[in-house]
């Protein structure tokens, strides 16, 4: 866990960069050049989420200072940064848990804000989280049928008199959860508690919970994180898998190598700032930033 | 004191691995045997073969009625089970469980007591009304009730219902203590209507015998156990549990917790309000006397001392907490124990029947410190107060 000390110790370097240094020039560039409009869409693609011009303050900290960007219907987006860089915050605002002080995110063209967590949840949007959040004590499958019971309609009269609605979604929900805790490939865990399981397959119960949302954007917070190689290649793989089901997945990873070779583009941010977007080739030389993932700590130290 | 507790978890886990392991249709016979004893238990010809073997010690009440004493426990089970939905199922602290109970009570006082002022002076109402059909309204009174308090309250995290709860329930009584012009202050309403039912002879069942409302209670017990174990099994269950273990992540993975909350609570509210209509049915007279806060505070020691989170555990404790004292109260009797002591001239009374709520208090001290979970948990609302003292442990 030595990597969590230095996360750390990069975010309060990353605070304090940020209440020094004033606004620099790079802001400015970034809403030049989409102008606060819908980027044009990729290959012919439907935007299917708009982050447009979102800042974010707590108290003093600007978690996230104007941030502006577009993702497409199936495609995998890669949000990327160092640690403290604003990613979680950016999915934090995108899935209700905060409002953007000024800014805007729209889902299919429905602005977010504003809504309820499990009404946002049940318009599409999925996550997981960076610091595992399953219900511990139930089993696998269960988690995964809370996830399925979003889009259930069953309530208490039903429940209670055990009308014929109860039976039929708690058969689909069942067979739902065991589909997908078969496509994330844990399905002999089924039964087993969720704080049972290892590491890995807490990560793949909680893609597979996610999942069963239906979501048509699937959030993954950082989902490598931990992982040895080998367990990384099997988790792209996962990834392409489920895009290939049709769910757009926004990514967001630290480690910009890992990302390389499964997204389709990429959004670098840093100290809150969106710094670059574009292919990963034309990210990768990007000097901006190679400047924040090279220099960056030693800039603002 | 490890090495005892370590003990009783062995045995007691033991016995329960031994109930699970039987076959379906024997578990099914042992249940139906268990109803069928409670039903004939307040029965003398049947009580009274009740005993400790060996030492003959009666595990009946010499004291009080056992028709009486079972009707009383009763009435704390149900009362139990509605608080076990709030606190075990939701994880929602209610203290003031009793305030819906008065509104039961004192809906169906005032609706089928000829002395309600309803009828006296406001003529509200021509006649008073039977007693089956004011329960009804009383219970979805006691709901709308729930679900008023709990509206503004359950947006909000942490202890603001416990507060809330408890100071609607002494609002309740204080206002049923002092004002005169409805609920007729201390003095109460007289003349509270009975359950309807005749006997074959012609006589009413339901007069100041405590058998048949024992009965009467008992059959409710059954259906709300029922009608619970439906909901714990469901989707609204789950969502419980979800809520229970990290709201944020339920909610964010789709559950309406405010929603299931509100259920919860107003669930809750219903079956005390429903406990309050059976009261009243059986003591004929209703005032604020029974609504302190300690009445309160006693069905939620019987959850947590049952184990929060099980209905068995919510059973179990709602009877032992009326049982036991009454039981101690009969032990002096048997043993022929002396009602006072003198020490230094001073006559102190030292008979159990006085000190049988200290006795008792030390008992639950010594289960609470033996078995923080309680008599009967549920095994994962105990296992997620262990997670929840681990990380109390390991401090952020
Ligand atoms: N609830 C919060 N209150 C105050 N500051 C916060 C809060 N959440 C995040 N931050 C700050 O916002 C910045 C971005 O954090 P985060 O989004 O978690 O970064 P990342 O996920 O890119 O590592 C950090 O400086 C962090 O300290
Ligand atoms: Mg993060």
């Amino acid at each position: 866990m030595g990597s969590e000390r230095d996360a750390t110790s990069e975010r309060d370097m990353a605070i304090d960069a940020r209440t020094t240094v004033g606004s620099p020039p790079e802001t400015s560039s970034t809403p030049d050049e989409s102008a606060g409009e819908p980027a044009p869409a990729v290959d012919g693609r439907k935007p299917l989420l708009e982050v447009d011009h979102v800042t974010l303050r707590f108290g003093g900290v600007v978690a996230l200072n104007d941030v502006n960007f577009t993702l497409y219907e199936g495609e995998i987006l890669g949000l990327i940064g160092p640690n403290g860089a604003g990613k979680t915050t950016c999915f934090n605002a995108m899935t209700g848990v905060y409002t953007p002080t000024t800014g805007q995110i729209r889902f299919r063209g429905e602005k977010v804000s504003g809504r309820k967590r499990f009404q946002i949840t049940k318009l599409g949007i999925a996550r997981t989280f960076q610091n595992i959040r399953l219900f511990p004590e139930m089993t696998a499958l269960e988690n995964v049928q809370v996830g399925a019971d979003a889009n259930h309609k069953t309530s208490v009269p039903s429940a209670l008199l055990r009308l014929p609605r109860h039976w039929r979604e708690e058969r689909q929900g069942k067979e739902k959860a065991r589909e997908l805790l078969d496509f994330v490939g844990i399905e002999g865990r089924a039964g087993d508690l969720a704080r049972n399981l290892s590491y890995g397959d807490q990560r793949r119960l909680e893609i597979a919970r996610a999942l069963a949302t239906d979501p048509t954007l699937l959030c993954l917070d950082e989902p490598a994180a931990g992982f040895n190689p080998a367990e990384k290649v099997a988790l792209l793989q996962l990834i392409r898998k489920i895009r290939d089901s049709g769910v757009t997945v926004l990514l967001i990873e630290h480690d910009m190598r890992l990302v390389m070779g499964v997204v389709d583009r990429l959004v670098v941010l840093e100290f809150g700032q969106k710094i670059a977007e574009g292919s990963p080739a034309d990210v990768r030389d990007d000097p901006k930033v190679i400047a924040a993932y090279l220099g960056g700590v030693e800039d603002a130290a | 004191m490890t090495a005892l507790r370590e003990r009783w978890h062995s045995a007691s886990s033991a016995f329960g691995r031994r109930v699970d392991g039987l076959p379906k249709s024997a578990r099914i016979t042992g249940l139906l045997a268990f109803v069928a004893f409670l039903y004939v238990l307040p029965n003398k010809w049947f009580y009274e073969y009740l005993n400790i073997p060996g030492v003959w010690i009666p595990l009946y009440t010499t004291r009080n009625d056992m028709a009486a004493v079972l009707f009383y426990c009763a009435w704390i089970v149900l009362l139990s089970l509605g608080l076990n939905v709030v606190v075990g199922y939701a994880g929602l602290l209610d203290l003031g469980f009793f305030g819906f109970f008065a509104v039961g009570a004192y809906t169906v006082a005032l609706l089928t007591s000829p002395e309600s002022k309803l009828i006296t002076e406001y003529n509200w109402l021509e006649s008073p009304w039977p007693w089956l059909v004011t329960v009804p309204i009383a219970v979805a009174l006691a709901l709308l009730s729930g679900v008023l308090l709990g509206a503004p309250t359950l947006r909000l995290r942490g202890d603001y219902l416990a507060i809330v709860t408890l100071g609607f329930a002494e609002m309740i009584r204080i206002i049923a203590k002092n004002q005169d012009w409805i609920l007729n202050g201390d003095r109460g309403i007289p003349q509270v209507a009975h359950p309807p039912g005749k006997y074959p002879d012609g006589s009413a069942i339901f007069q100041f015998e405590f058998k048949p409302y024992y009965w009467l209670l008992l059959t409710v017990i059954i259906a709300a156990v029922f009608l619970i174990r439906n909901l714990a099994n469901s989707r609204v269950g789950r969502a419980w549990v979800a809520i229970r273990e990290d709201e944020d992540a339920a909610e964010l993975m789709g559950v309406p917790t405010f929603r299931f909350k509100l259920w919860a609570f107003a669930i809750g509210a219903a079956v005390g309000g429903l406990s309050g209509t059976l009261w009243a049915g059986q003591a004929n007279f209703v005032n604020s006397s029974t609504f302190s806060l300690e009445n309160s505070i006693l069905v939620l020691a019987a959850v947590l001392l049952g184990g929060a989170g099980s209905i068995g555990g919510a059973i179990l404790g709602g009877f032992l907490v009326i049982y036991i004292p009454e039981w101690l109260r009969s032990v002096g009797d048997v043993f022929g124990l002396p009602e006072t002591a003198t020490v230094f001239g001073n006559d102190f009374d030292v008979s159990p029947t006085s000190l049988r709520y200290f006795i008792f208090g030390i008992l639950l001290i010594i289960v609470m410190i033996f078995r923080p979970q309680g008599l009967w948990p549920n095994r994962r609302r105990a296992a997620e107060l262990k997670d929840r003292q681990k990380e109390v442990a390991v401090v952020e």
